[in-house]
């Protein structure tokens, strides 16, 4: 059953044009709820396709997408989506933005929680949208999206106009509402390191396709890095993601289906080293989520 | 009352740099039985990391006997720490161990890569 899933992707695909041109294709995995999860993939990866699918702003092409056990037109008023170009009435003034958050969430809206958002930036509440500069107006979206106390929040790269110190601030904030109130938060991102200790769930997106899915804990203890000798034998029997011949060493990235041979020294692959490895290999197998259905 | 520092270079998962830090807080007297630590909130919103993280560390300190759960009010400190006994008998064969390294010849790297060797077969999955 899908009750206790945010979000759902089932053979999901969505194609922009007539031609075979695929932004996302044979997506499917399964969010459970309270998770913060980081989507991550190069640019043109098909993240924000995969994010405008699940705020439903555009219908799939194939398969499916549920947001909070039902369709992303119904789920609506519980998801706060923030795209990645920031969509605000720049003829409005910051106050007149939130005070529309409140006219629009009337059972739920947060006021304290917006306007510490706000607040944060140091932001004039008479000063016009299209006065602000990015990161303004990137604090006046999440304010919004956050204001209406969401269980499902929707972010396409939210971090990347704010300088770090707005950043680390603002994703306090986000830790703070999924602390306090289970909140399931999505986030996209190309710089993984902006993400690490923040995330416990990751959705790789590259070519169009997932190639992993899960709790980022589980995928990195899924994997590991070994180094042997160039002619040192065994590997065969596991899954390699990547390998490098160095002169007489041999550098892998594999995902054991039993135990080493003592030829091989292991490590912990760094959540980085993983998402490389995936993103230089698009022929190596992906890994979805083993209960995906 | 502690304040978390994460430092997410040092190569050190981050539940763990709370479980360390808490504990160099009650061997340094800074945190007492009785204590309580700060919320998940309150250190998420402070350090940015994700909540499951502090959760996670909070269980490893209960695991321990070193803190307590107490439903709707917080996580408790149940005792302090000592410090680690500078004269325990690991020490004393580890002294002996080192100097019989030494005198067969060996250098520093190369005890340490020994030790290291040594100490990955014995601890292989328990965090660092």
């Amino acid at each position: 059953m899908s009750s206790d899933a945010a979000l759902r992707a089932d053979a999901l695909g969505k194609r922009f044009g007539r031609r075979e041109n695929w932004a996302l294709r044979d997506c499917s995995f399964r969010l459970p709820t309270g998770r913060v999860c980081a989507v991550v993939g190069p640019n043109g990866a098909g993240k924000s396709t995969l994010l405008a699918l699940a705020a439903g702003l555009t219908a799939p092409t194939e398969g499916s997408v549920t947001v909070l056990g039902t369709t992303p037109a119904a789920a609506r008023p519980r998801v706060g989506f923030v795209a990645q170009d920031k969509p605000l009435y720049p003829q409005l003034t910051v106050a007149e933005t939130l005070r529309m958050g409140a006219d629009l969430n009337p059972e739920h809206w947060d006021a304290a929680v917006a306007e510490e958002v706000v607040a944060g930036g140091d932001l004039n509440p008479k000063a016009r949208i299209r006065s602000l500069s990015g990161g303004q107006r990137t604090r006046v979206a999440l304010a919004l999206a956050v204001g209406k106390r969401p269980e499902l929040l929707l972010l396409d790269e939210p971090m990347a106009d704010l300088d770090p110190l707005a950043r680390h601030e603002l994703m306090g904030t986000l830790m703070a509402q999924a602390a306090q109130y289970g909140t399931t938060i999505v986030m996209s991102s190309h710089v993984v390191a902006e993400l690490e200790d923040s995330c416990d769930h990751l959705l790789l997106v590259g070519g169009g396709r997932i190639r992993l899915a899960g709790e980022i804990d589980e995928l990195l203890a899924a994997h590991l890095r070994v180094a042997g000798a160039a002619d040192a034998t065994g590997l065969g029997a596991h899954t390699v993601v990547e390998s490098k011949v160095t002169g007489r060493q041999l550098t892998a990235l594999i995902r054991p289906a039993g135990p080493l041979s003592g030829e091989w020294r292991a490590f912990a692959p760094s959540l980085d080293e993983l998402i490389l490895a995936h993103l230089r290999n698009p022929g190596a197998p992906a890994l979805p989520e083993r209960s995906a259905a | 009352m502690v304040e978390y520092r994460i430092d997410r270079h040092s190569g050190v998962a981050t539940y763990v740099q709370i479980v360390q830090q808490t504990k160099q807080a009650l061997r340094l007297g800074l945190l007492q039985p009785g204590d309580r630590l700060p919320t998940a909130r309150e250190v998420v919103e402070a350090t940015a990391i994700n909540p499951n993280t502090v959760l996670k560390a909070y269980r490893e300190l209960e695991r321990e006997g070193l803190v307590e759960a107490r439903r709707g009010l917080g996580t408790f400190v149940r005792r302090s720490l000592g410090t680690a006994p500078a004269d325990s008998p690991l020490r004393t064969e580890l002294e002996a161990w080192a100097e019989r390294a030494r005198a067969a010849g060996l250098e520093r790297d190369d005890v340490a890569a020994l030790f290291t060797a040594v100490l990955d077969t014995h601890f292989q999955g328990d965090p660092s």
